[in-house]
Formats: structure tokens, C-alpha cells, sequence
């Protein structure tokens, strides 16, 4: 199969009008961060749940010119990531890449690049359930005047309550952030570890939630705090392991089972940045021969 | 070394020819043609065009088709296509007081004007299986209806409206409809929105909420007032003429439900409507249609709002099956991250447990 572009449909699939509409949403977001705004979300050839918001996000804001890199759980190589990639590549014919610096638009589902990112480029989200009073309360006419009068007592007390029952706060991806000291928002389903990466991060970070219909945006060198108490502080995921590939110990790692015997591997889960880091010479415990 | 994630590409490419090899089938038995689905399996093509929002039978044809028979998967295909259509405008509301009549039934009147004309129904054949359609037989046609139906064929809500026992039907001139395609639903949900939901709406689900409203969770009562399939124009006024022009003829199906209402302190006791339409001959989706917008009508008519069909939150946000089954199928998509997260803090747990109890022993 050849990721030719394909006729027949306008550059990145939508229509300008749809564009325009979206980018209008998307200014909006910007202009109130963390707040959600409904937007007119068309039905995509990918279904629900498999990223249609940051596709559309994504259609709206790429041009000819743009370099487009596209991850799923940190990983370039994961199927839905592929399918996303050879989407734009087929209608917008746009470049395509797999380093985190080379790309000027970074669509992404549940990681934040290990990489840090810079000024002008744009990490678009996919979101499947934008609300963060979601499970607290599954009524959006309640949800929206919670958010309206900052009524965020409910969250603190869920996270008091897994302190109450697990003496500590049980909560680990989607982990609820206040964004400019307003607004309550969801990350996506990223892993708490990333948290911290969206606090005045200098990328524009954007949200785009199709089958609910929501977008929000966290503009650059914004304040992205992640909801905790003073004798709780936020943490972040540790592990005793480095990476088996490049050693890192400062990345997120995702533990492979390896037998039926317990056998557990970590490597990380950005492979991006552990391709990159091998390629600099840096080697993990599985990687002694290859670095030979 | 570790390669489970690698490889993404080639597999996808594998998955597709395999299912393109599947959907064709046996290849010693002859191709099915759009003609055949459209002509042989002519309703299904009218639930994917109903639920698809998408007159076209040919290319709903080709959805299932495409779909290898999965009617949902016809339906994302179709909407998919329809996304990317660009948008001439509205066309004039279609009249179906002037339809040419295929079938028309009341359950009201035993007779009324117009008539009954059963039409091309299921209801009352036995459901036998036929053994003789194993066999490629050649067609009988049915005999020709002996003369054309009367053309005043007034709908049966509108009989009842004149004596005042009925609601008047809500105008719609407040402004253009609602486009659920176009625009997000805000709540509470007006009807043209309501009922355009409920009409894209999946038919297994709408049905199931139209049954509970009759086994009493939300119970309204219904009547079928009428039910009435056949042609209908459409018309549209181009800007630049300033007058309207009929541009073709659809196949739809409408239900007008009518159910009892007690009466409020400001509504005396009358009945009132549910409404549901759909494009080509979608008879169990209307009637379940206009029970669900009957009842969702429970706030606007002051009734308590008990059940689920009556909430327009779980009802118009659930009804939509491209969406709940795109999410529902998300859940095959990789959730590792997550989850190894979710293994950090319960090793965490475990670990605190383990010392809590161990600190329990010692003491």
C-alpha cells in the first residue's frame, strides 16, 4: 500500500470551511486555557475513540509545509499511530517523522514526548473523555456550572478520599490539573509522569475531543498544576529498573513480560528518545553486545 | 530483542488484504452488485441511509457491500463519505400529507379517509422459513393494484387536531433547523435536534428505550395514530431563483404516535404526539422513535422524569452507534501506558499493605 495522496478530497481531508470553524475554536480554547469549547466535530473515516478530535484538530492547523509526527503510547511504531500518520500522509501529502524534534505538529495519544518540546511547535492531543467532573458527576448541564462557578471542592475530596482509604493518592493517568489557576482540566489519559511537562511548557498544547465535541488548549509558558495537598504532595512514577536499551533512568518504561517465569524487561516507552539516546552511545543491560 | 510493537505497518497491511480477501468471499461464486444488495436487501439499505443521514442508495449499497454485511460499519462508511459533501443548503420541509402512498395504517380508526393500504408489510406472513427461495426461481409479480389510491389521504393526527382533542404541533418558523453534523448538541436539546439524534439514532437502541416506556419505565401510552410509507418531494429553493424547485422524489417512512396526557395545572387533559421518520421503509424504527421523543417530552409537558428513555442526557448522548462503537472498540487500542501506571500504584498498595500488616504482627 503507497501513502500516495490520494484525489478526490481537499488537502487534509476537511473541508476549509470545517477548518475554519475548528481553528475558531481552537482561538477560543487558546483565548480561555483549559476550558473546554464545543465545536462542530464532523464524522471522520476513523472511528470514535481512535483520535478524531486530534485528527481534526490536527487537519485544521497543518499546512504544506508542516512536519508531522504521530505516537501512540510514546511509540511511533503502534498501529493506530501508523494508521494516523499514513492518513495525513495520504490526504495532505504532508512530511512525516518520527523524531521529536523534527516535528513542527506532534499528534499524540496518552504520552508527552520525552524530548523537550519548543517554542512554535504544537503537541495536539487525542481525548476521549474531556470533562475531568466526569466521574464525580455524569451530567454535562451540572458539569458546565460546576466549571463555571469553580466548584472544584469534589475533586480534592475524592483525592482526600483515596488518601483516607490508601493513605496515599491512588489516581495515575488523567490526573486532574488546574491550568492558569481556573480552570479544572483532564490531560488525556497520559500517565501523571507527564503531568509536570505541560507546567510552562513552551509548546502550544492543544485538545481535541471528536465523539464528545470539545476542544481546549493550554497556550505556551502556561501554568499546568497538578491537584494535590500540602502533606500529599504530587508524585510521579519511579522505577528501581533503567531502560534495557539505553539505560535511561529519567523515562518513562514500559515493563515487557518476556516468559510464563516472571521474566519482566523495561524499556522505555518513548522510542524516539531511546533510539536517540542508543544512537549517542548510550547502552542498557540488554544492549551490552550491541554496543560491541 | 523486543519487537512487539515494531512492525506496525506490514501488519496493517496484512489485516487489510486478509479482510479484503474475506469480504469477497468464495471467489467461484459470482460478485454481489450493488443492483442486487439495493434491489434484494433494499431494507438494510434503508437503515444505512436512515442512520447514515445520506439519501443515496447506491452508495449505501456499496457501504454494505464494503462492510461485508455489518450494518454499522455501512453506516461509518456512509457518514464518513457524507462529512466531506459540501453543504448547498436546507431543502424545503417535506409534506408528507401529499406522499404518493405505498402503505398507510392507522391503529386508531378502523377506517378513515384514504383508507388502509397494508402495502408491502412482514406483518401477518407467518415466519416460515420459505425453502423455495433456496432455489433461483423466476420472480411473480404481485397483480396490479386495481386503481390509484385516492390522493387525499389527510393524516390522522390532523383529524384529531380539528376538534381540538390533540396538541397543535409546535411551529418550527422560529428559524432554521438544528444540525447535529454541523454543531454540537447543547442541552436541553430542542426537538428539530432531538428528533434529528433520535433518527440517526441506532435502531437496536432506540428500540429498546421505545419498549421500557411501554413496560413502564416512562410509560406514555401510545397509540399508533398512523404510520404511512411512500414518496414524498423535495424542493429547494436555490438563492439566486428566489422560488422553490422540485429536485426529486424520497422514500420515507413516518409513525405519528399519540398518547394520553392527563393534563397539567396549565394544559388541560388532551393527547399528545411522539413523532418518528426515517428514509426508505424503517418501520420499527419510527414507531420506536416517536415513543423516545414522546417520552423525552416529559419535562416540556411537566410529567416527572423517572425512566431512562425520559432522559435527554443518557437518551440523545448514548443513541448514536458510530460513536459508542468507535469508543467501545478504542478499548483494543493499546493501553499500556496507562496501565503500567496503574501497576506502579497498585505494587504501591500491595507494598503498604504488606507493612501495615507486617507492623500489625510485630505489635
Amino acid at each position: 500500500m503507497s501513502d500516495k495522496t490520494i484525489t478526490g478530497y481537499n488537502f487534509a481531508y476537511l473541508d476549509e470551511q470545517t477548518k475554519r470553524m475548528i481553528r475558531r475554536a481552537i482561538l477560543k480554547a487558546v483565548a480561555i486555557p483549559g476550558h473546554q469549547i464545543p465545536f462542530g466535530s464532523r464524522e471522520m473515516p476513523l472511528p470514535y475513540g481512535w483520535g478524531t478530535g486530534g485528527i481534526q484538530v490536527t487537519a485544521s492547523i497543518i499546512g504544506a509545509d508542516d512536519t508531522l509526527k504521530v505516537i501512540d503510547q510514546g511509540a511511533d511504531d503502534t498501529t493506530n499511530a501508523v494508521s494516523i500518520r499514513r492518513f495525513f500522509s495520504k490526504t495532505a501529502g504532508v512530511k512525516t517523522t518520527e523524531s521529536t524534534r523534527d516535528a513542527t505538529i506532534i499528534q499524540t495519544r496518552h504520552r508527552i514526548p520525552e524530548t523537550p518540546l519548543a517554542e512554535g511547535q504544537i503537541l495536539v492531543y487525542q481525548v476521549p473523555i474531556p470533562e475531568p467532573l466526569r466521574w464525580l458527576e455524569p451530567r454535562e448541564v451540572e458539569t458546565r456550572k460546576m466549571h463555571a462557578l469553580s466548584e472544584y471542592g469534589p475533586m480534592h475530596v475524592q483525592l482526600y478520599e483515596q488518601i483516607a482509604t490508601f493513605g496515599r493518592i491512588a489516581a495515575t493517568y488523567d490526573y486532574p490539573v488546574m491550568v492558569h489557576g481556573r480552570y479544572l482540566m483532564r490531560p488525556s489519559p497520559i500517565p501523571k509522569f507527564d503531568n509536570p511537562k505541560m507546567d510552562h511548557n513552551p509548546a502550544l498544547q492543544l485538545f481535541g475531543a471528536g465523539r464528545e465535541k470539545r476542544i481546549y488548549a493550554v497556550p505556551p509558558y502556561t501554568s499546568v498544576k497538578s491537584l494535590d495537598f500540602e502533606d500529599h504532595p504530587f508524585a510521579v512514577e519511579s522505577w528501581e529498573h533503567c531502560c534495557g536499551l539505553c539505560g535511561s533512568t529519567t523515562s518513562y518504561l514500559d515493563e515487557i513480560v518476556t516468559d510464563d517465569q516472571g521474566g519482566r524487561m523495561f524499556l522505555c516507552s518513548d522510542t524516539d528518545y531511546c533510539t536517540q539516546r542508543q544512537a549517542q552511545g548510550f547502552r542498557g543491560p540488554l544492549n551490552s553486545e550491541a554496543a560491541e | 530483542m523486543y519487537v512487539a510493537v515494531k512492525g506496525g505497518e506490514k501488519a496493517i497491511e496484512n489485516a487489510h488484504r486478509l479482510l479484503a480477501e474475506e469480504r469477497r468471499g468464495d471467489p467461484e461464486t459470482p460478485e454481489l452488485s450493488l443492483t442486487q444488495i439495493d434491489g434484494q436487501l433494499s431494507l438494510a439499505v434503508d437503515r444505512v441511509m436512515t442512520e447514515g443521514s445520506l439519501y443515496d442508495r447506491t452508495l449505501a449499497a456499496l457501504a454494505v457491500k464494503q462492510a461485508r454485511g455489518d450494518l454499522i460499519e455501512a453506516i461509518f462508511l456512509l457518514r464518513a463519505y457524507r462529512t466531506t459533501l459540501t453543504r448547498f443548503g436546507a431543502s424545503e420541509p417535506i409534506d408528507t400529507g401529499t406522499m404518493t402512498i405505498r402503505r398507510r395504517i392507522s391503529a386508531t380508526y378502523k377506517d378513515l379517509p384514504g383508507g388502509q393500504v397494508l402495502g408491502p408489510t412482514f406483518d401477518y406472513t407467518h415466519r416460515l422459513l420459505d425453502f423455495s427461495l433456496m432455489e433461483e426461481a423466476a420472480a411473480t409479480p404481485a397483480e396490479e393494484v386495481p386503481a390509484a389510491p385516492p390522493a387525499a389521504m389527510p393524516r390522522v393526527a390532523e383529524l384529531l387536531d380539528r376538534e381540538g382533542l390533540i396538541e397543535e404541533e409546535a411551529s418550527s418558523e422560529t428559524g432554521p433547523a438544528g444540525d447535529v453534523t454541523r454543531n454540537a448538541m447543547t442541552l436541553p436539546a430542542d426537538r428539530d435536534v432531538r428528533l434529528q439524534m433520535l433518527a440517526r439514532g441506532d435502531e437496536g437502541f432506540v428500540l429498546a428505550l421505545g419498549y421500557s416506556t411501554q413496560r413502564g419505565y416512562g410509560r406514555n401510552h401510545p397509540f399508533a395514530g398512523e404510520i404511512r410509507l411512500g414518496d414524498v418531494e423535495v424542493a429547494f429553493t436555490p438563492p439566486e431563483l428566489g422560488f422553490s424547485v422540485v429536485i426529486g422524489e424520497i422514500a420515507v417512512t413516518e409513525c405519528q404516535m399519540i398518547n394520553q396526557f392527563k393534563g397539567s395545572a396549565e394544559r388541560p387533559p388532551q393527547f399528545t404526539r411522539g413523532y418518528g421518520i426515517a428514509f426508505g421503509h424503517c418501520e420499527r424504527k419510527t414507531m420506536a422513535m416517536a415513543n423516545v421523543d414522546r417520552a423525552l417530552r416529559a419535562r416540556e409537558l411537566g410529567e416527572d422524569v423517572t425512566a431512562p428513555a425520559q432522559d435527554e442526557e443518557f437518551v440523545l448522548y448514548h443513541c448514536d452507534n458510530v460513536e459508542a462503537s468507535g469508543f467501545v472498540q478504542h478499548l483494543k487500542l493499546p493501553h499500556y501506558v496507562d496501565f503500567q501506571s496503574e501497576l506502579d500504584i497498585v505494587r504501591r498498595l500491595r507494598a503498604d499493605f504488606e507493612a501495615r500488616r507486617m507492623g500489625d504482627a510485630a505489635e
